[in-house]
């Protein structure tokens, strides 16, 4: 077995892992301790274990550990803490958006993506995006509800 | 006597209010810890040995290369299982109702008997050495012929999937005489009907980790609808009740296919063999191939109405496939003979009703359990009488709406508000005009579907829940209750329940859950039952806590106590007069007066009636509701697509309102997979459905926002007078898209999903077949 050793930046702190060649950025990451990333089909179908990588959500089930060498990774734990959480967690909170919560962490960094590329996105720009994102518990609606409180442009209140 | 409706929600200070959820907080931080994030030091990594063969015989097993290899700690065979039973039954249950007993092998002993059935265990280092070792297992199966249709398990010389013979369970009503009244019906509508095997496919899979703790308890921690539990490890270990001790995290979904158990005998073996923490994560794929789903029902419904559409009889036959294993299937099929007949009055009813063993799938529990398959049935027919008699579909259902005392066939009398016209009245209203459809090629139809459900367990189980609540020295509250949250905001409205109570902000209040050892049991997080029933038990120990807490303020206020009030986490004697909680509490320590409570709530109880004959309660109460659709066809392809989806139910209160259309939308989406797209498809056993690309469910842009109408008509069972609304909402969304098909281009179509394939071939678009 080959093994490899990367270094990439996870959310903004320079890490590094050893790692066998065909482990998943989703092992690797889980592995050490970034169980903010969920595993739901481990096929990438879900969207459950989406992370940013140089800023793209991918599917992290479905890349390889080393294409991570170099680059830079964000997860749902780099977007926002306690103290100063992201304005999309505290929609999410708002809207009630979150039941069991699997799928958030996945959902919240895909409508991060999108309404930095797209701020003034509309709720079907905002459901084509999402449809990566498998949720079973809210149909959809909540999600995209504080999805759009967030885009620019939408009624605050 | 009561309060008005409006009354009451004008004194809620807490419950009515659409609260941020404590748990949405910690979950959108991923501060969660799910089962399968839980770590340990010198945790192992368990995996199962599943049998390739719906049906054969073991002949031989041979673990020892699997033993030899390096990092594997232990590898478990049914010889190795100190009990190799699992009565399934009821989960978490503790009182024996005779007809229901099913049991299933922990492993295989030298018989399985679907695909995916449990053979052996592995305990190992690294998942990948636990795999490796499963692969070492040498199991010689020799292949058996199997049933994989009722139709053929009921055939006299078909192979037995167990000893017992192929019919697992039957239940009969006989309500009026159905024969004669359809013999004089005016209009008989005569049909059947097949519902499809579906999955839970929560977006987590099943998963746990097991240790001993210093004491030598058994400790499993696992994504469960179910801590008591306990008693079945316990049990299949050989080991005293109290020596085992099941911890719930909070789940990532259970729908019911978290209520049977899954991960944790296999657990707790390998981590009392081992002596060391094990996990188990199931993967996507063991999860669709191995654990229990929904049952496939056939439903063959003959009713007749008269010239007005009043609906005067149903003979109904329903036949479902219980699998390999009977788990629930027995409860699952009387929910369907209890409600086959609808949400509406029928004088004239007959059901008979089986369920029957095959080499497929074991199926159980899912949301609407036997009750939602029959929606399909009754509104289907009750559709067509309509269409039969030129009436609206309003008004067919409201000639016929159950009312507060009715029966339902088996006699039940309904002894709380009957919302179903006013649901079906205002999901249809709520549609407006119609829209025009998006091109040429489209058609546009609608359709309505109402249902009930009941909420809380069947009475013969002598249901109950216990919560303990306490006041801290500094005024703040602690609620601990056994419930295991599965993401419907089961803990959060916990806290609400205690802050109205003791008159605090619900941010004052910590809810412990779901630890069978720490935290006073509560039962399943299933059956619709948690908001009922530990909702009741906390507000039965609140308010006794509220009392004791009244009458110390009281005395420090020196004032009577009917003019003390608990608000703003303090006692008030009008404008003037005031004082802290804690000071309060401070003075209770002084007294010796109890600063907390345990709560016990007891649902109605009653022995087990004879459906047959009927004459009893069967539930405590129902949830009644109505969706209505609008559909566009298309005409070239068979596609439908649902563009407006209208879900109105009463949930009596809507303790978060938040919560309740969060439930409501989420049941009436999964309603729509179920509808149009989901499907497990089994092949002579062979499940050919075991990933997320095979088995669909509705991603975002298959669905429309679903508009939730609220009914609180202040009346049900639960705490301030609310009802359950976990399950309702699944039942109807099937069978109002077959009504709004058949609105569109006159096509019925009876089978689920209704695929774009079955549409164009009703409409002749496909040659053959
Ligand atoms: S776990 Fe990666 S897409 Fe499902
Ligand atoms: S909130 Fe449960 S899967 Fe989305």
């Amino acid at each position: 077995m080959t093994e490899l050793r990367i270094a990439f930046t996870l959310n903004g702190e320079p890490c590094e892992a050893q790692t066998a060649a065909h482990r998943t950025l989703l092992e690797v990451l889980r592995a050490r301790g970034a169980v903010d990333v969920k595993e739901g089909c481990g096929e990438g179908v879900c969207g459950t274990c989406t992370v940013l990588l140089d800023g793209e959500p991918v599917s992290s089930c479905l890349v390889l550990a080393a294409r991570a060498q170099g680059r830079d990774l964000m997860t749902v734990r780099g977007l926002g803490d306690a103290g100063a959480p992201h304005p999309l967690q505290s929609a999410f909170v708002a809207h009630g958006a979150a039941q069991c919560g699997f799928c958030t962490p996945g959902m919240l960094l895909t409508a991060y993506a999108l309404l930095r590329d797209r701020p003034r996105a509309s709720r079907a720009e905002i459901r084509r995006a999402i449809a990566g994102n498998l949720c079973r518990c809210t149909g959809y609606t909540k999600i995209i509800d504080a999805i759009a409180a967030c885009a620019e442009g939408a009624a605050r209140g | 006597m009561a309060e008005s409706p409006a009354a009451t929600r004008e004194r809620l200070r807490v419950v009515g209010r659409r609260l941020p959820r404590h748990d949405a907080r910690d979950k959108v931080l991923a501060r969660t810890l799910y089962a399968a994030d839980w770590q340990m030091p010198g945790m192992l990594e368990g995996a199962v040995l599943r049998s390739p063969y719906p049906a054969a015989r073991i002949t031989r097993i041979d673990t020892s290369r699997a033993a030899a290899c390096p990092g594997v700690a232990a590898v478990l065979t049914a010889r190795d299982v100190p009990h190799n039973i699992l009565w399934t039954d009821v989960p978490g249950q503790t009182s024996v109702v005779g007809p229901l007993r099913a049991r299933v092998q922990v492993l295989a002993d030298d018989q399985v008997r679907y695909q995916g059935e449990a053979v052996a265990l592995v305990a190992a280092e690294t998942r990948e050495i636990a795999d490796r070792a499963l692969e070492l297992i040498d199991v010689a199966y020799e292949a058996q012929p199997g049933v994989f249709t009722t139709e053929d398990a009921l055939r006299p010389d078909a192979p037995r999937v167990h000893e017992e013979g192929n019919v697992l369970a039957t239940w009969r009503v006989r309500c009026g005489d159905a024969d004669t009244a359809l013999a004089r019906a005016h209009a008989v509508v005569e049909q059947t009907y097949r519902c499809g095997l579906i999955d839970h496919a929560y977006l987590e899979p099943e998963a746990g980790v097991a240790w001993i703790d210093a004491d030598g308890v058994v400790v499993v921690r696992a994504s469960t609808q179910v801590i008591e539990h306990f008693r079945d490890v316990a049990d299949v270990l050989g080991l005293p009740h109290n020596k085992v001790r099941v911890i719930g995290p909070y789940v990532g979904g259970g729908f019911g296919g978290k209520e049977d158990v899954t991960v944790e005998v296999f657990l707790g073996l390998l981590a009392y063999r081992t002596g060391r923490p094990v996990r188990m994560v199931w993967s996507r794929q063991e999860s669709l191939l191995a654990r229990p789903k929904r049952h496939p029902f056939t439903l063959r419904y003959r009713t007749g109405a008269a010239r007005d559409g009043t609906l005067l009889a149903h003979r109904i036959e329903l036949t479902a496939d219980a699998g390999a294993y009977a788990y629930l299937s027995a409860l699952v099929l009387l929910y369907a003979t209890v409600t086959a007949a609808g949400p509406y009055r029928v004088p004239h009813v007959a059901v008979d009703a089986r369920a029957v063993y095959t080499n497929n799938p074991p199926t159980s529990a899912m949301r609407g359990f036997g009750a939602m398959q029959m929606v399909l049935g009754y509104e289907s027919q009750i559709d067509q009488i309509a269409r039969r008699l030129g009436l609206d579909p309003v008004e067919v259902r409201r000639r016929s709406a159950l009312r507060r005392g009715d029966r339902l066939p088996v006699g039940q009398a309904l002894d709380t508000h009957v919302a179903v016209a006013e649901a079906a009245e205002r999901a249809w209203a709520a549609l407006g005009p119609p829209r025009a459809p998006s091109s040429p090629r489209h058609r546009v139809g609608r359709g309505l579907a109402c249902n009930l459900q009941p909420y809380g367990r069947l009475v013969w189980l002598r249901d109950w829940a216990s919560a303990w609540v306490g006041l801290e020295a500094d005024g703040s509250v602690v609620v601990r209750c056994g419930v295991p949250d599965v993401g419907g905001g089961q803990a959060s409205s916990l806290c609400q329940i205690a802050a109205e109570a003791l008159g605090v902000e619900p941010d004052r209040v910590t809810v412990h859950i779901a630890d069978s050892a720490l935290t006073p049991l509560a039962g399943t997080t299933t059956a619709t039952r948690q908001l009922y029933m530990s909702g009741n038990a906390v507000l039965v120990a609140a308010t006794q806590l509220h009392d004791e807490v009244r009458r110390v303020a009281a005395r420090l206020l020196e004032t009577p106590v009917e003019q003390v009030a608990l608000a703003d986490g303090a006692a008030t004697a009008g404008p003037e007069r005031r004082v802290l909680l804690a000071d309060v509490v401070k003075e209770c320590a002084r007294l010796g007066v109890p600063r907390s409570h345990l709560g016990v709530y007891h649902a109605p109880a009653g022995d087990p009636v004879d459906l047959e004959r009927g004459g009893g309660r069967v539930f405590p109460d129902y949830t009644f509701g109505a969706h209505a659709v609008e559909v566009e066809v298309d005409v070239d392809t068979g596609a439908a697509s649902v563009r407006r989806h209208v879900a109105c139910h009463d949930v009596g209160r809507a303790i978060n309102p938040q919560s309740v259309e969060g439930q409501v939308q989420g049941g009436a989406v999964m309603g729509l997979g179920y509808g149009l797209m989901e499907e497990i498809i089994v092949d002579r056993g062979v499940n050919l459905t075991t990933s997320f690309a095979s088995y669909l469910i509705p991603s975002a842009l298959d669905v429309p926002d679903v508009e939730p109408i609220i009914i609180e008509s202040g009346d049900g069972k639960g705490p301030f007078a609310a009802r359950g609304i976990g399950e309702p909402p699944i039942g109807p969304p099937a069978a109002a898209i077959a009504n709004a098909v058949e609105d569109a281009v006159g096509v019925r179509i009876t089978d689920l999903p209704i695929t774009p394939e079955k549409i164009a071939r009703a409409l002749g678009l496909l040659s053959g077949g």
